[in-house]
């Protein structure tokens, strides 16, 4: 969404599709049109996301008077419909109150309704759930949930938690990194994880009913993002390293069942089918 | 609320009276009197003005007649005007606010401006020329800036007076007298602004610097706002916030005066006033006017106390 300044952050390479555009190569303008009204976003830290200086109702309204050109009356309306759409009781009271006086997982519910005003065709939810504690978290994303199925409103999450990926997704993609290892289907993918990285990320979560002593963990440490060499990013925590895994870095391929994996075990199978 | 009122009331009493009876001792203890100066006075005239005065009693005496004095709202007699304090005061006090109400307002509104733009453009060009004329402007002392521009702006070009407040025997009214008093004070209150910008236009770039990078600036482009609502919106209420601590410090400025630029300027403001009655030791103003800067900065903290309240609506008080 351009949201982070140059030189901190910068897009190397490739486009970023919507609705058949180019968003890199759209003026600031246009960008702005589409930000909070077409995509939305929602972040993982409710608590530090809103203004502490203006209350839950001027900026619940903003989006609403600057994409729907709402007055601020309609605005103050339609805000308070909102509060209630995302499970608040007593909006009247809640448009009138300051970030500070509610708690996480109202904010978080607060940030979903500016995200969902303006009827967006997608929603970024950046980690929502991660500052929140199970219940609400369970809540949260039953609400994101209906709301999708509700408003056809389709939702790129970006999670850790492989937990709420079962729950939530259709459609799973697997980065370490900062490059794709994996993506397919979220059934497919979690019955049959190929690259060594979403096995040993599937190895490592609590099973029910069963008792173990130890969870697995991925030996080793993530590795630093300056001192990347041209190689598979995984080989020094992979169980079946090889020696070309050592010396470059494998593509993107498609396997027979529509799976895609960036795996150097995987590619004589794959080269079959190119 | 009423409740902190009453106790922050109670304390300000306290603060005061503690500061009245330093004030005093310090003006009272230090050798030497508005009468010793004199040498044209006989041994028998000077004591009997210490008698008239009431120079020759106790101290205590003295303080406790001077506070009951000043709690009935008299603030003594000035020994070298023959005039009473506070008359004095309001003839000079209201010349040192002109300026100061000025260089103080433009001082904010520059600070305000370049700090928001600095930040905004943090490392460009515009933040490097920003902090290098900062820096120059911090560090060249105040005489020496007043002297320059007294050279350069009224002796070379001659396009503003070097001076005073009033042309030499001007005895003009309404509109011409208003004109002559804005040129009369337009270099005064350059170099004051020029001062004061530095320091408050660092103080409010390293603020803003710090709320652009939090997360719900973040927030508020990601709805879309524009960049200006962005900055002057979201951003610049919540780097105002802490600035709301220097209003509070403001308010003896404003009636304070300035002793070196009213000197340069020879501005009949209370700062030189302040200096005239210290070389004749006029104690009975020199109290009074420190006492007067005390009330000052009580009532100042206690007004910004009450501004961050209706500020940030997490401060409770």
């Amino acid at each position: 969404m351009g949201l982070i300044e140059e030189p901190a952050g910068q897009i190397a390479g490739g486009a970023i599709e919507f609705e058949g555009e180019n968003l890199l190569e759209l003026s600031r303008n246009h960008l702005r049109a589409i930000r909070g009204n077409e995509i939305s976003m929602i972040f993982q830290e409710p608590m530090s996301s809103l203004n502490p200086v203006l209350t839950i109702g001027e900026q619940l309204a903003e989006p609403l008077m600057i994409h729907r050109k709402l007055g601020r009356k309609a605005a103050q309306q339609r805000a308070l419909e909102l509060i209630t759409e995302v499970g608040i009781s007593r909006p009247e009271q809640i448009i009138r109150a300051y970030p500070h006086e509610l708690s996480g997982g109202m904010l978080q519910r607060i940030m979903i309704a500016i995200a969902i005003s303006c009827e967006p065709k997608l929603l970024i939810a950046d980690e929502p759930t991660t500052a929140l504690d199970v219940t609400i978290q369970a809540q949260i994303l039953d609400m994101l949930r209906s709301f999708r199925e509700d408003r056809g409103m389709s939702i790129l999450l970006i999670t850790h938690d492989l937990g709420v990926v079962a729950e939530m997704a259709d459609y799973v993609i697997v980065m370490y990194s900062g490059k794709v290892v994996e993506e397919g289907g979220v059934v497919e993918l979690f019955e049959h994880p190929r690259h060594p990285y979403t096995q040993g990320l599937l190895r490592s979560k609590p099973v029910m009913n069963q008792r173990q002593k130890a969870l697995y963990s991925i030996p080793g440490y993530v590795p630093n993002p300056l001192e990347l060499t041209a190689s598979c990013y995984f080989h020094d925590r992979c169980e079946h390293c090889m020696d070309i895994c050592r010396e470059r870095q494998p593509p993107l391929r498609e396997l027979d069942n529509g799976q895609k994996t960036a795996c150097w075990l995987y590619e004589k199978e794959a080269a079959v089918h190119v | 609320m009423g409740a902190y009122l009453t106790r922050r009331l109670t304390y300000t009493i306290l603060i005061l009276l503690a500061a009245s009876l330093l004030i005093f001792s310090l003006y009272a203890m230090t050798p030497g009197d508005f009468i010793t100066g004199n040498i044209k006075l006989s041994p028998e005239r000077k004591a009997e003005l210490r008698e008239l005065y009431g120079l020759n009693k106790p101290l205590l005496e003295r303080y406790l007649t001077w506070m009951n004095q000043a709690f009935h709202g008299n603030f003594g007699y000035s020994l070298d005007k023959q005039q009473p304090v506070l008359t004095l005061f309001n003839q000079y006090i209201w010349n040192s606010f002109l300026l100061a109400i000025v260089s103080t307002f433009l001082t904010w509104i520059i600070a305000v401006i370049i700090g928001v733009i600095a930040a905004y453009r943090q490392y460009s060009w515009f933040d490097t020329l920003v902090m290098i004329f900062i820096f120059a402007a911090m560090s060249i002392p105040s005489f020496f800036i007043g002297l320059f521009l007294i050279k350069i702006l009224a002796v070379d070009w001659k396009w503003l007076p070097p001076g005073g407040m009033l042309t030499t025997g001007s005895n003009a009214t309404g509109i011409a007298y208003i004109r002559e008093v804005v040129q009369h004070m337009t270099l005064p209150v350059i170099v004051m602004t020029l001062l004061g910008v530095g320091s408050l236009t660092r103080y409010f770039r390293s603020n803003m610097i710090d709320v652009i990078k939090q997360d719900y600036i973040r927030t508020a482009r990601a709805k879309g706002l524009s960049e200006r609502r962005v900055l002057f919106t979201h951003a610049l209420r919540n780097a105002l916030l802490p600035a709301i601590t220097l209003v509070g410090f403001e308010l003896p400025a404003l009636f304070g005066g300035s002793l070196i630029i009213e000197r340069i300027f020879n501005w009949p403001g209370i700062g030189q006033l302040y200096m005239q009655s210290f070389t004749v030791r006029d104690y009975p103003l020199l109290m009074g006017f420190t006492m007067f800067i005390a009330v000052l900065t009580v009532i100042g903290t206690l007004l910004s106390d009450i501004l961050y309240h209706a500020a940030d609506p997490r401060v409770k008080l």
